[in-house]
C-alpha cells in the first residue's frame, strides 16, 4: 500500500431492470490500481471499456443504476487510509473539491447557462470554504485564474459568451480552486480543435507542477498519454491489461491490446499501413470467458479462454494481465 | 400479446382500459334500452335510486341510467367524428408543412399559430351560434373538427422535421423513390403513435368542448349526450331540488370517461416513446 | 440594437398580423353562414304581434343596418367594422337593448381580467414550484401520490370541475355562496367590499387555480426530471454544491423557461377555461356576459366579446414575450 488511491479488486456494475427483467453491465469488473503522487496518471482504452465508471468509483460516486458488487478504493488522507465508498453522503462532500476533484467529460456544457460564471465559482467556494465573504471568495478565485493564465473578467461572463475551449479550460481551473491532492479529468480534449486542446493540457501540466498533486486523465486517444503522463494504465472490457511507466508501455508495449493501440498511433517517416484492431468491443453485458480480449487476440493461445489473467511484474513497475507473458507458465492450472 | 402484458403492468394502462371497456359496453348497451331516449314521461318522475331503477328518474320522466347510455354513446360518436376528421387535417397539415418546408410551412405554420393564440373557444362558439338551428351530432362532431386541429399539426409538423433530417430520407431520396411513397411508407408508420395519442387527447377535448356547447345551448337538446342530460338537469334545478342523482350521473361518468382516456394515453404513449423507456429503465 | 431587431420587432409583427387576421376572419365567419341578422330581428319583431307599416319597416331595416355594420359594399362593411374596433364600438345589446355592448364590456371585464391575471399567475407560480420539487425528488413516496392525485384532476374539463367544487363547496357543505355576486354596487374601497368579493371569487379562483396548476405541475415535473440529469447539474452535484442552491438556481431557474414560452401559447385556452369557469359560478365577468348572450341570441354581445378577447389574449401574450428575455440570458446576448 503505497499510493495515494488504492482500488483494490473493484467490481462495479450496473443494474438495468425494465418491466422485470434485469441487465447487468460489468463496467470495472476485478481492478486493482495504485495511484502514487505527485504524477500524471493516464487510463487509456476503447470508448465503452469502464474509463469513465471507473473514475466516478475513484470519486465515490457511485449512485444508482450503478452497484457496488465487490472491492475497496482508499484514500490516503493524512497518513491514514480511509474507505472511500462508505463515506456518507456529508463526508464525501467535505472531501470533494478540497481533497479530489472532478472535471467531467464534455465540459463545455458544465456550466449554468443563466448564471454568471462567477456565480458558479461561489457555489463552489461557498459549500466548501467557510468564514469568508463572497468577495473575497472572488478575488481569491480571480487570483487562481491569473495565476494560470487566464483572464479574470472571464467570470463574469455567462457560459455562451465563451468557446468551448475556453470553458474547458475555466472547468480545469475550477477543480483545481481548492488546491486539492487528486484531480479526475474524463477525456479533457475530446471535441476540441487542436490547438484549444494544446492549451488544455499544458494548463494541467501547470498546475500539476504548481500544486504538485495528481491528476488521473482518462483519454482514448494515445498521443496525448504520449504527451503528458508519466505512468498509465491500460483498460480493456472493465479490466485492466497492462500497467507501468508511459515510456515503458510505449516503447516496450507488452499486451497484445496495447501493441494495437501503440502501433495505430501515425509517426513521422511511417509509411506502412496502420492495423487496427480487429473486430469490435466486447459487450460489457455478457463479457468473454478468460482473458476478455482472447476474442481478437492474434496471439491466442488454448488457456487463454477459460482462466482470467491477472496483473503479473514483468519488471518492477511494468505489470501485464496477459497468460503468454508469464516468465513461468502454469499452463495447466 | 407479450406488448399488452406489458402494458399492463402500469397500473395506468389496466385501470385505463378497464374503464374505457366498462363504458364502452354501456354506450353499446343502450341499443337494448327499453325507453326511447327522447320520449317523456315513460317512467314516473324524480324518482331516487333504487334496486330496481339503478340510477333513478329525472323530471322529463326517463330513466336516468338508460338515458345515460345514450348520452355515453353520443358524446363518444361526436369525439370520435371530430378526432378522426381533425385527425386528417392535423396530418395533411403538419406532414405537408413539415416536409415541404419554405413557403409551405411558414404560411401553414402562420395560420396555426394564428388558430392557437385567438381563443378558439369564443370563435367556436360564435360559429355555433350562428348555424341557426342546433347542432346534430354529426355537425357538433364537424364542427369540433374543424377548430381541433392546430395544436396536433403543430406536434406531427416538428415530428416530421426531425424525421426529415434521418438518414433513412436522404437514401430514400437519392434512391429516386417519390415523396409520396417516403411520407406514406416510411413516415406515417413512424409517426403512427404519435397520431394516435393526440387522437385520444382530441377525443378527450371534444368531449369536453361539446358540455360547454350543450350548457350554451348550441347543442340540440332532443339528442342526449353527456352534455345535454346535464343542461337538463340544470335548468331544472337538480341541485336545489336536492336530485343528486341526475345531475351527478353525467358529472361523474364524464370523470370516469376522461380519465379513463387521458390514463390510457399517457401510459401508450410512454411505452412507445423509447426516451421514456430508457429514464424508466435507469431509474431505480 | 440588434436584440430589438431579431426578438422584439417580427413579434410586433406577428402580434400586428394576428389581430388583423382574428378581426377579419370574425368578420367574414357571420357572413358566410348567409345569416342575414336584420331580416332576422324584423321578423322577430313581427312574430311578436306588433304589424308594423311598410315606410317603418324600412326606416327599421336602415337603423339595423346601420347598427350592425351592414350598410354599404363589402369593402365598405369591412371598413367600417375596422373603424369600430379601433373605436372599440359594436353596436348596442340585444337583451340589454339599448345599452351599447362597450358598456357591459367595460362593467364585466375588470372582474375577468382580475380573475384571470390572479388565478393564472397563482396557479403558475404554485404549480411549477411543487411540479419542480416533486419532479426533484421523483423517487420519494410523496411525490408519487401527489403525481396519481394530479393524473385524476387534470383530465376533468373546467365546466365538470366547477360543478363539482360548486356542489361540494356550496350545497353540501355550505361555505360559499351559490353565486351570483351582484354588479351595479358602486366599488368602494372599504374592507367589507373586499371581502365580498373574496367570496364571491374564491371558489372560481380555486377551481382555476387547481385545475391549472394541474398542467403545470405535469409539465414541470418532467422537465425537472430531464434537467436533473444535464450536464451542469450534475457537475454542482459533484462539486458538492449545496442542494438548496441547486434545487433553486439549477434546476428551476432553468426549466422554468421553456414553461414561460408554454405559458404564452396556453394563454387562449386559460382565458377559455376563466370564462366557462365564470358560467359555472355566476361570476359577474366576460364568461357569464357569454352564457346570457349566447343563449339569447345577443349577435352584437358575442361578437364584441370575440373580438375583445383577442384583443386581450394578444396583447397578454406579446407582453409575456417582452418579459422572457429578463430570464433567459441568451436571448439577450445573440
Amino acid at each position: 500500500m503505497n499510493g495515494l488511491i488504492e482500488v483494490e479488486q473493484l467490481q462495479t456494475f450496473y443494474v438495468l431492470e425494465y418491466l422485470g427483467k434485469k441487465k447487468t453491465i460489468k463496467a470495472v469488473n476485478d481492478v486493482t490500481l495504485s495511484i502514487p503522487e505527485n504524477v500524471i496518471y493516464g487510463i487509456a482504452g476503447e470508448s465503452g471499456c469502464g474509463k469513465t465508471t471507473l473514475l466516478k468509483a475513484l470519486f465515490a460516486s457511485i449512485e444508482p443504476p450503478l452497484q457496488l458488487f465487490g472491492g475497496k478504493v482508499s484514500y490516503l488522507i493524512k497518513n491514514n487510509f480511509i474507505d472511500a465508498l462508505s463515506l456518507n453522503g456529508k463526508e464525501k462532500r467535505e472531501l470533494r473539491w478540497s481533497y479530489i476533484s472532478y472535471i467531467p467529460q464534455g465540459s463545455m456544457s458544465v456550466f449554468n447557462p443563466v448564471k454568471k460564471l462567477k456565480v458558479t465559482y461561489l457555489d463552489f467556494l461557498e459549500s466548501h470554504v467557510r468564514g469568508k465573504a463572497g468577495r473575497e471568495l472572488l478575488s481569491l478565485a480571480r487570483q487562481h485564474l491569473e495565476q494560470l493564465g487566464l483572464s479574470p473578467q472571464v467570470l463574469d461572463a455567462f457560459p455562451h459568451q465563451l468557446s468551448g475551449g475556453m470553458r474547458q479550460r475555466i472547468a480545469i481551473a475550477l477543480s483545481a480552486l481548492l488546491k486539492p491532492q487528486v484531480i479526475l479529468a474524463d477525456e479533457p480534449t475530446t471535441a476540441l480543435d487542436v490547438v484549444a486542446q494544446r492549451a488544455v493540457l499544458q494548463l494541467m501540466r501547470d498546475i500539476q507542477q504548481e500544486i504538485k498533486n495528481t491528476i488521473v486523465l482518462v483519454t482514448h486517444d494515445m498521443g496525448i498519454h504520449a504527451n503528458i503522463t508519466t505512468c498509465m494504465a491500460i483498460m480493456y472490457a472493465g479490466k485492466i491489461v497492462e500497467v507501468g511507466p508511459t515510456q515503458e508501455i510505449f516503447s516496450n508495449p507488452l499486451h497484445p491490446y496495447t501493441k494495437f493501440l501503440i502501433h495505430s498511433l501515425p509517426r513521422i517517416g511511417d509509411k506502412m499501413p496502420k492495423k487496427s484492431v480487429p473486430g469490435a468491443p466486447p459487450s460489457l453485458l455478457n463479457p468473454p470467458s478468460g482473458c476478455p480480449f482472447h476474442p481478437r487476440c492474434p496471439e491466442i493461445s488454448d488457456f487463454c479462454q477459460d482462466k482470467v489473467p491477472d496483473l503479473n511484474n514483468s519488471t518492477q513497475n511494468h505489470k501485464v494481465a496477459c497468460w503468454l507473458r508469464r516468465e513461468s507458465c502454469d499452463c495447466n492450472s | 400479446m407479450g406488448v399488452l402484458k406489458d402494458l399492463f403492468k402500469d397500473y395506468r394502462f389496466a385501470v385505463g382500459f378497464i374503464l374505457i371497456c366498462f363504458l364502452s359496453f354501456l354506450a353499446v348497451a343502450s341499443f337494448f334500452s327499453p325507453y326511447d331516449p327522447i320520449e317523456w314521461l315513460q317512467v314516473p318522475r324524480d324518482k331516487a335510486p333504487s334496486w330496481s331503477i339503478i340510477l333513478g328518474t329525472n323530471s322529463k320522466g326517463q330513466d336516468v341510467f338508460w338515458e345515460a347510455t345514450f348520452a355515453i354513446r353520443n358524446s363518444l360518436i361526436i369525439a370520435l367524428i371530430a378526432g378522426l376528421i381533425s385527425r386528417v387535417i392535423a396530418v395533411l397539415v403538419g406532414f405537408i408543412a413539415g416536409y415541404k418546408g419554405s413557403i409551405y410551412d411558414r404560411v401553414l405554420m402562420g395560420i396555426t399559430d394564428g388558430l392557437l393564440v385567438i381563443p378558439l373557444f369564443l370563435i367556436l362558439v360564435l360559429v355555433a351560434m350562428l348555424l341557426r338551428e342546433a347542432l346534430t351530432l354529426v355537425s357538433t362532431g364537424l364542427l369540433l373538427a374543424f377548430f381541433g386541429w392546430a395544436w396536433d399539426a403543430r406536434t406531427i409538423r416538428s415530428q416530421v422535421l426531425s424525421l426529415r433530417e434521418r438518414e433513412f430520407t436522404l437514401t430514400s431520396v437519392l434512391s429516386g423513390n417519390g415523396t409520396l411513397s417516403l411520407v406514406s411508407k416510411e413516415y406515417l408508420p413512424l409517426t403512427i403513435p404519435l397520431i394516435f395519442s393526440t387522437l385520444i387527447n382530441n377525443i378527450a377535448w371534444a368531449i369536453g368542448m361539446e358540455i360547454v356547447l350543450a350548457i350554451l345551448g348550441l347543442v340540440s337538446l332532443d339528442i342526449p349526450t353527456l352534455g345535454t342530460t346535464l343542461q337538463w338537469a340544470i335548468n331544472y334545478q337538480a341541485m336545489l331540488l336536492g336530485h343528486w342523482w341526475w345531475i351527478l350521473t353525467p358529472v361523474i361518468l364524464t370523470i370516469l370517461l376522461l380519465v379513463a382516456l387521458y390514463w390510457f394515453s399517457i401510459s401508450v404513449s410512454e411505452y412507445l416513446d423509447p426516451r421514456m423507456r430508457i429514464q424508466r429503465i435507469g431509474a431505480k | 440594437m440588434r436584440f430589438f431587431r431579431d426578438y422584439l420587432v417580427p413579434r410586433i409583427i406577428q402580434y400586428i398580423v394576428v389581430i388583423f387576421c382574428g378581426i377579419t376572419a370574425v368578420f367574414f365567419i357571420p357572413r358566410l353562414t348567409g345569416q342575414n341578422p336584420v331580416l332576422e330581428m324584423i321578423a322577430q319583431i313581427q312574430s311578436q304581434g306588433s304589424t308594423l307599416d311598410p315606410t317603418a319597416v324600412e326606416s327599421l331595416m336602415e337603423t339595423l343596418k346601420e347598427l350592425y355594420g351592414l350598410k354599404g359594399t363589402l369593402f365598405q362593411q369591412y371598413i367600417t367594422t375596422w373603424k369600430r374596433v379601433f373605436a372599440l364600438d359594436f353596436g348596442p345589446s340585444f337583451f340589454q337593448f339599448p345599452t351599447p355592448v362597450s358598456e357591459l364590456l367595460k362593467t364585466y371585464l375588470p372582474w375577468t381580467i382580475g380573475l384571470f391575471a390572479t388565478s393564472t399567475l397563482i396557479s403558475w407560480i404554485l404549480g411549477n414550484i411543487l411540479g419542480g420539487i416533486a419532479g426533484y425528488f421523483s423517487r420519494k413516496n410523496w411525490s408519487k401520490i401527489i403525481d396519481a392525485l394530479i393524473m385524476i384532476i387534470r383530465p376533468i374539463p373546467h365546466y365538470i370541475f366547477g360543478i363539482i367544487v360548486l356542489i361540494l363547496f356550496a350545497y353540501v357543505w355550505q361555505l360559499f355562496p351559490v353565486g351570483g355576486m351582484m354588479l351595479g354596487r358602486r366599488t368602494v374601497l372599504n374592507w367589507r367590499f373586499i371581502m365580498t368579493i373574496l367570496r364571491y371569487s374564491f371558489l372560481p379562483a380555486m377551481t382555476l387555480v387547481i385545475l391549472g396548476g394541474a398542467v403545470w405541475f405535469q409539465q414541470m415535473k418532467l422537465l425537472v426530471q430531464n434537467v436533473k440529469r444535464e450536464d451542469y447539474v450534475q457537475y454542482a452535484q459533484t462539486g458538492g454544491v449545496k442542494e438548496r442552491f441547486i434545487i433553486y438556481r439549477y434546476v428551476l431557474r432553468n426549466a422554468m423557461l421553456p414553461q414561460i414560452t408554454q405559458l404564452a401559447l396556453a394563454l387562449g385556452q386559460v382565458f377559455s377555461g376563466v370564462l366557462i369557469v365564470e358560467m359555472v359560478f355566476s361570476y359577474p365577468g366576460i364568461g357569464l356576459l357569454l352564457y346570457r348572450g349566447v343563449t339569447r341570441g345577443d349577435y352584437n354581445l358575442v361578437m364584441g366579446i370575440t373580438v375583445l378577447s383577442i384583443l386581450t389574449i394578444t396583447t397578454a401574450v406579446l407582453i409575456l414575450d417582452l418579459f422572457y428575455p429578463l430570464f433567459d440570458p441568451r436571448i439577450r446576448h445573440k
